[in-house]
């Protein structure tokens, strides 16, 4: 039988438990305990490097099937096989060794497609979540969010404020007043009011949204302020 | 972890296609006297009379003449409320569209295998009274990213129908759907007496969705999200239960990885006097584990989290909590799990309770053979173990040089024999034992793992009562397989992983056929199966001489040829699902199965010889199948073969919110 491709330094020989490494691991417990996620840690970062490499969604090997009498398949790279062995990704992040799992799959497939960013109201229980690509103007998005805030009920925030959010018409009028101020962070971490760059600008740049009470966003430029008074 | 029993049920499949040709809502009922009422009649069946409202607009002879008829179906609703099994539910309701009809009144729980099979109008057109739904969407393959995101199993048009149509649900069962946090919204909203809330394999919302839950179900009695995704939204959903004493009887959120606000938690379980199943997620560091403990000593189910300290540095001075004491108050623990970052030296513990558990999850934790003994030894009632095993060394570069390869292997035993040791431990104690699964802890194929035949062949001689079995291992002989087969006469599942694919006998370098052939052979209640390692046609063979009960089996890099497929598609006239990957099975072999795709609830095969006419024409010769297939990017296939087919039956035709990824053959 051919040489599996491996170039055997003489270092190789050396008789060693572990991964044709530098690591020298313990016999024993220590090689079950710490040495163990150590070694976990070396296979699973190959591994994961692999499957980074396959970025887009997923993407299969082509494996060509072998024929039943072939000897027992030794390719010389042991290339990972999306799905095998079949343990799901809870099973796979074990030992705190983040793997490359189906949850960041599908963030990288929506990465390409969704920006979901956190919107918080002042005085509301709960976050939600946005995903700014499905909107193309400012007036989608305030829509959009009035009525995700409508949905449930705010002790402080009054309820002639969520009656307003409930009210189409007045939105406009709410947010450009001084009652409530869709405020975002953009990439810098800065805090800017919303409406004041390019809807396609504010979409690259904005990592979070907040809806704070008018008084709270004095703080914020004044330029832009007054942008936001003009606007229409 | 193993669910209810109930919920075991509801994983098994139906007998029978369902009835194509009936249409919902084609026969008006002949009772107008239910009509007006508008209630069924139930109760204590005495006088009939009584039980007919006076205001129905009726003639005498009309009354006279209708009269025995509405006894009849007065009483048969009154009997079916007794039958709640849906197979005699479904077989009822075939005998006579007046037992369709009666049987369609009193449905209360409604399983629904496959979410595209029928659409969620059709369900509420049929059945009117329903007040538990389980719903199943993907695939199991999806589970292993064999399935692009995105592919569609909506959680959303059911709950809008739902909401619309059954105001006094109670129950949601779900089982790899797709939900949004406004899908919960929506269910937390329509349904005042809301009470279980059951979530496995689902994705697609966050810590929002289960603040709507926590916050508006007063009535909620069940929370249960099982190997769920849950994206961190930053809520503190806890502290969001209803104030005052809670209905909540088990809280499981094991799977939610974020951080949550114990203080919260500790209130909530101390005004939860119902509370028998908590199962903590491993933010909660084992001193919160003892104080909730204190609070629920009633508990019959914990997930004890971490099992170890957390990482803020105790004070000085504050001395450990008696753990043992804590286990020992909880006299009705029979069913322990969690120990997801343990902290070995607190293990012993939970000694107290071994002798009482019946069910064990260590899948979890990492722990040595010597440290499971000690629990093991105890469990003599123990009837599920689930554990997981490490997997210490790669050496298969050195299998060149035969020294090191014979000095290797001498250790390799040495360390066999230790983790084999942990289930041999198992074999000799748990003689009650129902359900094993053996999980790898680290899932690569390159790594040698520690248990092996030998663990295999313990447990079938020590636990003869076994039902089911997964057992993952990177080796198998075919001797330790129909030991098994022949030892564990009770078996209904066996899933067997030899992760090195195409793996043969490492004894004899035979294929694993023979120990496949004498499990299908043996166990004569086996329904589900899976299959690895080397496998020719002849393993596929036995499988459809003697599997004739099997309704649910896996197949993986198996098989020469389309006979193998064949075998399986016109032997086994109880199979509902199919999995298939990576295995030579073609068009000639699909076609084979054309008189059984009805009766089944879906075929998946991927990485298989499908060509694209190949599955056009199952597409053309069965219209009520819908042939899904898969692309895993969005430019055309060049390869000659379909990546993947998935095809299901459907009374709806094809799906509208299929990604572009997907095309559905007609």
């Amino acid at each position: 039988m051919e040489a599996l491709g491996l170039n055997m330094g003489f270092e190789e020989t050396e008789l060693r438990l572990g991964l044709p490494g530098n690591r020298v691991l313990s016999e024993g417990e220590g090689a079950r305990k710490r040495g163990f996620s150590e070694t976990v840690d070396l296979k699973l970062n190959l591994s994961s490097k692999d499957t980074s490499e396959k970025v887009k969604s997923f993407q299969k090997e082509k494996n060509p099937l072998p024929r039943a009498t072939d000897p027992p398949a030794k390719p010389p790279a042991k290339t990972q096989v999306v799905g095998w062995p079949p343990v799901r990704s809870f099973r796979k992040n074990m030992l705190g060794v983040v793997q490359k799992s189906s949850g960041e799959e599908s963030d990288m497939a929506g990465g390409n497609n969704a920006a979901f960013v956190k919107v918080s109201m002042d005085g509301a229980p709960y976050l939600r979540k946005v995903d700014l690509r499905m909107y193309n103007t400012y007036q989608d998005l305030y829509h959009a969010l009035g009525k995700m805030f409508s949905s449930f009920t705010i002790g402080n925030c009054g309820s002639q404020g969520m009656k307003d959010f409930m009210n189409e018409s007045k939105l406009m009028d709410l947010l450009n007043g001084s009652d409530y101020v869709p405020t975002y962070e953009d990439k810098d971490g800065d805090w800017m009011l919303v409406g004041d760059v390019p809807w396609g600008m504010f979409v690259e740049s904005c990592k979070r949204l907040r809806i704070v009470k008018g008084t709270e966003a004095i703080g914020l430029a004044p330029r832009a302020m007054e942008k936001c008074k003009n606007r229409r | 972890m193993r669910q209810d029993l109930t919920v075991q049920q509801m994983s098994e499949d139906d007998d029978r296609s369902p009835p194509l040709d009936l249409r919902c809502g084609a026969a008006p009922s002949i009772n107008r006297a239910r009509n007006c009422s508008g209630e069924a009649v139930s109760g204590s069946g005495s006088s009939t009379s009584s039980s007919i409202p006076a205001s129905v607009p009726v003639t005498v002879t009309e009354y006279q003449s209708q009269y025995p008829d509405q006894v009849l179906e007065i009483v048969l609703e009154n009997v079916l409320q007794f039958l709640t099994s849906r197979r005699d539910r479904n077989a009822a309701s075939l005998v006579c569209k007046s037992w369709w009809r009666a049987e369609a009144l009193t449905r209360s729980e409604l399983f629904i295998g496959n979410c595209y099979a029928v659409s969620p109008d059709r369900a509420r057109g049929r059945f009117r009274r329903v007040r538990s739904v389980v719903l199943k969407g993907k695939p199991r393959f999806a589970d292993f990213n064999l399935m692009p995101p995105d592919w569609g199993a909506h959680f959303g048009p059911w709950v809008c129908v739902l909401a619309n149509a059954y105001p006094w649900l109670e129950k949601v069962y779900l089982k790899r759907m797709s939900i949004t946090d406004d899908d919960l919204a929506l269910l937390a909203e329509s349904f005042s007496g809301f009470k279980e809330l059951t979530l496995v394999c689902c994705e697609g919302f966050g810590t929002c969705g289960l603040a709507f839950i926590a916050s508006k179900c007063r009535q909620l009695r069940v929370l249960d999200l099982i190997e769920t995704e849950v994206t961190d939204d930053e809520v503190d959903w806890i502290s969001l239960f209803p104030e005052g004493e809670t209905c909540l009887e088990s809280l499981i959120f094991d799977c939610v990885d974020c951080a949550i606000n114990f203080e919260a938690l500790e209130k909530l379980v101390a005004r939860s006097p119902f509370l028998r199943k908590l199962r903590l997620n491993r933010h909660v560091s084992i001193r919160q584990l003892y104080r909730l403990m204190v609070r629920a000593p009633q508990l019959t189910h914990l997930g004890t989290g971490k099992y170890g300290p957390s990482e803020v540095a105790q004070r000085q001075g504050d001395t450990e909590p008696d753990y043992i004491a804590a286990f020992a108050a909880c006299k009705s623990l029979v069913c322990l799990s969690g120990f997801r970052e343990i902290t070995p030296d607190y293990l012993s513990a939970i000694y107290p309770v071994c002798a009482n558990l019946t069910s064990l999850n260590f899948s979890y934790a990492t722990i040595t053979a010597d440290q499971l003994k000690p629990v093991i030894c105890n469990c003599h009632k123990l009837q599920i173990f689930w554990v997981g095993v490490p997997c210490v060394i790669d050496y298969q570069c050195f299998e060149e040089i035969w020294v090191l390869k014979l000095i290797l292997a001498v250790i390799m035993q040495a360390l066999d024999s230790i983790c084999d040791e942990g289930l041999q431990a198992v074999a000799a104690t748990c003689k009650e034992l129902r359900e094993l699964r053996v999980f790898p802890m680290n899932a690569q194929e390159d790594v040698e793992g520690p248990v092996s035949e030998v663990g295999l062949q313990a447990i079938s001689e020590g636990c003869r009562k076994l039902q089911s079995i997964l057992y993952f291992c990177q080796r198998m002989t075919n001797a330790a397989v129909i030991a098994m087969s022949s030892n564990c006469l009770e078996l209904e599942v066996f899933r067997l992983c030899i992760m090195g694919r195409h793996r043969p006998d490492h004894a004899t370098g035979e294929p694993m056929d023979e120990g496949f052939g004498a499990i299908v052979r043996n166990c004569r209640k086996l329904t589900r199966l899976a299959v690895s390692g080397l496998l020719t046609d002849r393993a596929f063979g036995y499988i459809g001489k003697y599997g004739k009960l099997i309704r649910t089996l896996s197949v993986a890099f198996a098989g020469d040829s389309d006979m193998g497929l064949k075998y399986v598609l016109e032997g086994c006239p109880k199979l509902q699902k199919l999995e298939i990957r990576d295995s030579p099975f073609g068009d000639a072999a699909l076609r084979s199965g054309l008189h059984h795709y009805y009766n089944m609830r879906f075929l998946w095969m991927s990485s298989c010889r499908l060509t694209r006419q190949g599955c056009q024409e199952i597409a053309q010769a069965m219209p009520r199948l819908v042939v899904e297939v898969i692309r895993s990017d969005d430019e055309e296939e060049t390869d000659n073969y379909v990546e993947t087919l998935y095809m299901y039956r459907s009374l709806e035709g094809p799906r509208h919110d299929a990604p572009k990824f997907v095309t559905i053959l007609r």
